[in-house]
């Protein structure tokens, strides 16, 4: 480190607001920012991986106090800096991109417009150059068409179009800082390539320091010149990206790693002899939206012949990027929506032809685990009203569905104490439990999981996996495993299907699938799968 | 654009013509026979009179003729025949309209500036004093009974104070010309306007702050302040403008409401309106006129509909005509 630090954050020190789970949000945290190099700062959700970037562009909230420590920039300490100073400072001279392009856009302004609002706001050039300006960084960051996108709405964009237009947004003043908060968390893998790289070469062109907010080892090994691991708000450890990777110290931080899944599938035993448990056949499923006297309508194919079986006992993964139609194939053979065409038989019965009754007694055999524990549990209703109003719907009586929640709960590692607690009482991971507790209490024979790992972190999540993967082989289940993380995929699945635009490219036992990737598009999620190099580097 | 316009428009008959079909039948179907009431204000009720009553006016056709012929006539504006003013109805409510819109319009447009004003201020100022302030009036005027602050406006400035008149659309007699008589009308305007504006203004004054401190939490607010603009221009433009969203769609539903929600101001301050034609038309069992007024009620009511459905894609791109 021979560069002289442009930021320089010493001994930082925020406290929450008494009542809050601890008593400092960011705890001592000291690192600098190099021109012309990339810090990644990593921990999981709470970490305070987030408080260090808004302290570094003044945006922490009122509640959060300031006790102790320097941000140094420009030779002036950021944290008593005033509001006409942070006026100056913000955009101009530090500038940040956020997770969530959509919802970090305004949706009512043009892309043009806010981006030509940076000029604005500091005073710079004329209205019609603003324009001009804005239209050429669009052109930089490599959005396409940038004269259309330059009059879109940030609606009509694509989530990896939002977010080169956000970053395009961020570099229109030249800062000399650029922090990016999980900045393609949000995105699919092969976009999510395609960005970290812009970032690279833009941050290298400009010679700008990067402070890189990731909870992904794979996006760190892909892009970080050096890294700081935060846990509870706490510096675990700092050093060159490289020796973080390879030479962890600190057992927190290898704990971290190890959880990282990897791209090498386990050995699995065939599984050939089994009879099916799920048979999908034929299903088609066009979405019709608008339409009317005068209108067209527009026409969304979300399954296009869709062929796939599960045995008993399988785990059959199916991955692909949002809009690629997973979550639909997942609803059709759920039976929460109808399929224009096509048959899902559960064992020897005809799951799409019965109604009624006849189904609501079928249903039992298939449950599903979904993606957010925050928005799946009834925020009204106790844990234990929630796992076991399934079985009472089925003429359990409380009694027996209470007792066997309790076992449930047991089962999936919680404490019997949990029946009675609402669901904000618990973490994500823990929701994400109860979550399954609430699918097994239907004894079902077929699980269905859309994304049901997505939203935790990697510690939670590979606990999660592993109860999964106990839990069926427990129980016997069958497994529908709905994810676009191809690393989970590799973990957990037997099979993998890989889905685009709503047809099954490729089919094929997890194994060779990651061996032998035949269709090109397969070969493109794989090859976009972050922190691939140095993780075989490692290996 | 259009086509949607002409979609919107074609569905809007529709739902008009049977609106007309439905208040048609059910006045029909109310106890009392229309003639029976002529013949017996005539003060003549023999059979022979009603029975001629009931020919004149149609009355003794099947119902379905009945309805057949009131639907030909309201697309030729003619929207029968008010027997207890000896006028045709569609004449009575061309005269009592325009006095109506003044004033639903004049309060709405004050009930909407000001309630946004208020609702700004509160959500700038949330949980200081002049937030309290804001929202404890509105509370008051959304909560108190609009006929009882009609009354109480009339007593302090008209009788109390003898700022403004208190009833009437104009000072009779003094037959003002030119700008003398806006200034009458206006004078005139001034007390009904308010106090129909002030609840309306209290609902849009309440939705305006809470929507702006919702849309503050946004993360584009953040990035507007990211950006190091101003705190007036992100209130502004960022965080007003998609506050404003919900408030078009609640100002819309009520606009439409307006023509018919006049009837009790309108009846206080002896508003020459709709709303009090409506309301003698009701006490005289004059049921053509009745229908007439709520045929008038429910163009309104899809106009403004329409209208709102028009402004709402202006100001929000998302919503896109389908085409």
């Amino acid at each position: 480190m021979s560069a002289t630090p442009v930021v320089s954050i010493k001994n930082l020190k925020l406290a929450l607001p008494s009542g809050s789970d601890r008593p400092h949000a960011v705890d001592g945290v000291s690192f600098d920012l190099v021109p012309g190099k990339i810090l990644c700062v990593v921990g999981e959700s709470g970490s305070g991986k987030s408080m260090c970037a808004h302290a570094l562009m003044g945006l922490l909230p009122d509640t959060i106090i300031r006790e102790a420590g320097e941000i140094g920039y420009d030779g002036q300490n950021l944290l008593t800096l005033d509001d006409a100073g942070w006026l100056a400072l913000r955009g101009r001279h530090i500038a940040m991109v956020f997770q969530e392009p959509m919802t970090a856009l305004n949706p009512l302004m043009r892309i043009g417009d806010q981006i030509a609002e940076m000029f604005e706001a500091h005073n710079l050039l004329a209205p019609r150059q603003r324009k001009q300006k804005a239209l050429q960084l669009l052109r930089e960051v490599g959005l396409p068409e940038p004269e259309r996108s330059v009059r879109a709405y940030p609606h009509q964009l694509s989530g990896g179009q939002r977010q080169r237009a956000m970053i395009a947004m961020a570099l229109a003043l030249e800062p000399t800082v650029l922090v990016a908060d999980e900045p393609t968390t949000a995105l699919d893998v092969t976009t999510q390539a395609q960005i970290l790289e812009l970032i690279r070469d833009l941050q290298r062109r400009r010679n700008m320091a990067v402070m890189f907010i990731t909870h992904d080892f794979g996006v760190v090994s892909d892009i970080a010149d050096r890294v700081v691991v935060l846990q509870h708000g706490k510096v675990v450890e700092q050093g060159p990206a490289d020796d973080v990777l390879r030479r962890p110290q600190h057992t927190y931080t290898r704990a971290l790693l190890a959880a990282v899944p990897s791209m090498q599938p386990p050995p699995r035993a065939p599984l050939a002899d089994r009879a099916k448990a799920v048979e999908v056949i034929g299903l088609d499923k066009t979405y019709v939206s608008g339409g009317g006297w005068f209108q067209a309508e527009r026409r969304v194919r979300a399954a296009n012949e869709v062929n796939f079986d599960i045995l008993q006992g399988e785990t059959v993964g199916l991955v692909g990027e949002s809009g690629s139609g997973k979550s639909s194939v997942a609803r059709l053979v759920m039976r929460l929506i109808e399929p224009d065409q096509g048959t899902v038989r559960l064992g020897d019965a005809d799951f799409t032809r019965i109604a009624g009754r006849a189904l609501r007694k079928e249903r039992s055999r298939i449950q599903m685990i979904f993606q957010d524990p925050f928005a799946s549990l009834n925020p009204r209703r106790k844990v234990g009203n929630i796992i076991a109003d399934g079985p009472i719907a089925h003429g359990t009586t409380p009694v027996v569905a209470h007792k066997r929640a309790t076992e449930l709960l047991g089962l999936v590692g919680l404490n019997a104490s949990a029946m009675e607690r609402y669901p904000h009482e618990f973490s994500g991971g823990q929701r994400q439990r109860i979550g399954i507790a609430r699918a097994l209490a239907l004894e079902p024979e077929i699980i269905v999981a859309d994304e049901a790992v997505s939203a935790l972190d990697v510690s939670v999540q590979a606990q999660v996996l592993n109860l999964l993967e106990d839990l069926k082989a427990r129980l016997g289940l069958s497994m529908l495993f709905i994810t676009h993380d191809l690393r989970v995929a590799a973990q957990i699945c037997d099979r993998i299907a890989v889905m685009q635009r709503g047809a099954i490219v490729e089919l094929k036992p997890t194994a060779a699938l990651f061996s032998a990737p035949e269709h090109p598009y397969t070969r493109e999620l794989l090859a976009a799968v972050p922190g691939q190099i140095s993780s075989s580097r490692a290996a | 654009m259009l086509a949607f316009i002409a979609q919107r428009l074609a569905k809007a008959v529709v739902v008009l013509l049977a609106i007309v079909a439905f208040n048609f039948t059910l006045i029909r179907m109310a106890p009392g026979d229309p003639a029976m009431v002529m013949a017996g204000e005539a003060g003549a009720s023999d059979q022979i009179f009603v029975t001629q009553l009931r020919e004149k006016f149609g009355l003794d056709q099947p119902l379905p003729v009945q309805l057949y012929r009131y639907v030909k006539g309201i697309v030729t504006l003619d929207l029968g025949f008010s027997f207890r003013q000896q006028m045709p109805v569609a004449k009575l409510i061309a005269e009592r309209l325009p006095a109506t819109l003044l004033l639903t319009v004049t309060a709405f447009v004050i009930s909407l500036l000001l309630g946004i004003l208020f609702g700004t201020l509160a959500a700038r100022f949330a949980g200081t004093w002049a937030d309290t302030a804001i929202t404890i009036l509105a509370l008051i005027f959304y909560a108190t009974p609009l006929f009882w602050v009609a009354l109480m406006a009339i007593l302090l400035f008209s009788v109390s104070m003898d700022w403004l008149p208190s009833f009437g659309y104009e000072t009779v007699g003094a037959n003002y010309t030119g700008f003398a008589h806006v200034l009458d009308v206006g004078a005139h305007l001034i007390l009904p306007a308010t106090t129909m504006g002030l609840f309306f203004m209290a609902t849009y004054a309440r939705m305006t702050r809470a929507s702006m401190l919702e849309v503050k939490r946004h993360d584009f607010v953040k990035t507007a302040r990211a950006k190091g603009l101003r705190d007036a221009v992100i209130q502004r433009r960022h965080v007003l403008r998609n506050a404003l969203l919900p408030v078009v769609t609640l100002a819309g539903l009520q606009a439409g409401t307006l023509v018919g929600g006049a009837v009790l101001t309108e009846t206080v301050f002896a508003w020459p309106g709709i709303g009090r034609l409506m309301y003698e038309a009701l006490l005289q069992r004059d049921y053509n006129l009745l229908l007439g007024v709520f045929v008038v009620c429910s163009a309104m009511v899809l106009a403004f509909n329409l209208i709102t459905d028009l402004i709402y894609r202006a100001v929000d791109p998302r919503i896109e005509f389908a085409s």
